[in-house]
């Protein structure tokens, strides 16, 4: 494949389709080393209270720093436009950066996006002149008033965040990337290699993962298998697949049979 | 004086102002960002943006997360 397969959100344009979250690592150390064996540019941050009782602990920053990482800030915690819009906020103050990843959540068994919340919180970011990567359902109809309000990439789940069941709708996923004009990744439910192949060889712009990596017995590892698995899934998905036929059709010709 | 710290209440003596408070927590102001009555202190006006009594802040950072 051409080293020159990038894609772009915001004006920002990257190379690795991989995007990495930064929870539930061991130490900081490890989820260094992993956003580094993915390939990953972009990964995935919060925001919370700096530890007052011991200000020595040690920060993410100094680790996963943000010279070598295109940080994205999430909104998890948020279940109101207002919260998101005030984690932001401090997020954009803290380190500068306007690219985000909104989440609103609703119901903490599922993790599942409030939309109707999500779409008002959007607006809302929109007008502060954030760039807004939205987490989401797999509803088309959500997915195209998203786009319309001014989303930077359209993220839905494959399956609920830290499942990893993979994608359970493939045809949503399949007409989602049909109908939307920004990046599309599937954000959440990857569970193994294979899965995000499935996504990419859907067509999407990209993957985000965080439990995958983080809780695989060996994290280096699987990050190095996911970063093959994107890539092999985007190579299968340019080269396009061979068409699918119910009965056998013989690799070695027939002719000159003896 | 007393503030509302991160959701609870501080006695502070001899800090007046954001630059002071973080100094005071022993925090790296690069790495935060601050939040003072429901608005964000610029980092630019740390050394000038007052703390007062009865003030609400809020000091974050990133953390790890998905």
């Amino acid at each position: 494949m051409s080293t020159n397969d990038t894609w772009t959100v915001a004006g920002r344009t990257f190379s690795s389709r991989l995007i990495v979250g930064t929870g539930k690592y061991k130490d900081y150390q490890t989820n260094a080393d992993a956003a580094r064996a993915a390939g990953a540019e972009i990964v995935t941050v919060a925001v919370r209270r700096v530890n007052l009782t011991d200000p020595s602990q040690p920060l993410l920053m100094d680790f996963v720093k943000p010279d070598e990482f295109t940080y994205l800030p999430n909104t998890a915690g948020c279940f109101t436009g207002e919260e998101a819009v005030r984690t932001l906020r401090l997020a954009r103050e803290a380190g500068g950066w306007s690219l985000v990843k909104l989440e609103v959540l609703s119901d903490p068994k599922t993790l599942y996006p409030d939309m109707e919340e999500t779409l008002r919180a959007l607006k809302l970011l929109v007008a502060e002149g954030f760039d807004v990567m939205v987490y989401c359902t797999d509803d088309l109809v959500y997915c195209r008033k998203l786009e319309e309000a001014g989303a930077a990439a359209i993220m839905p789940l494959g399956a609920p965040i830290g499942s990893g069941l993979g994608i359970q709708n493939k045809v949503n996923l399949r007409l989602i990337v049909e109908q939307t004009t920004v990046p599309v990744l599937v954000d959440a439910g990857v569970g193994t290699a294979s899965d995000a192949t499935v996504g990419m060889e859907l067509g999407c712009d990209g993957i985000l993962m965080n439990t995958a990596i983080a809780e695989a017995k060996d994290p280096i590892l699987m990050a190095s298998a996911m970063k093959h698995a994107v890539i092999a899934g985007r190579e299968a998905y340019l080269a396009g697949r061979m068409p699918r036929r119910l009965y056998a059709d013989p690799s070695s010709p027939l002719a000159g049979l003896i | 004086m007393q503030i509302q710290l991160n959701g609870e209440s501080r006695v502070l003596e001899g800090v007046d102002t954001i630059a002071g408070l973080i100094a005071h927590l022993g925090l790296d102001g690069r790495k935060v960002a601050v939040e003072r009555n429901l608005e964000i202190v610029p980092k630019s006006t740390y050394a000038e943006a007052p703390v007062m009594d009865g003030d609400r802040i809020e000091i974050v950072t990133f953390i790890g997360g998905g």
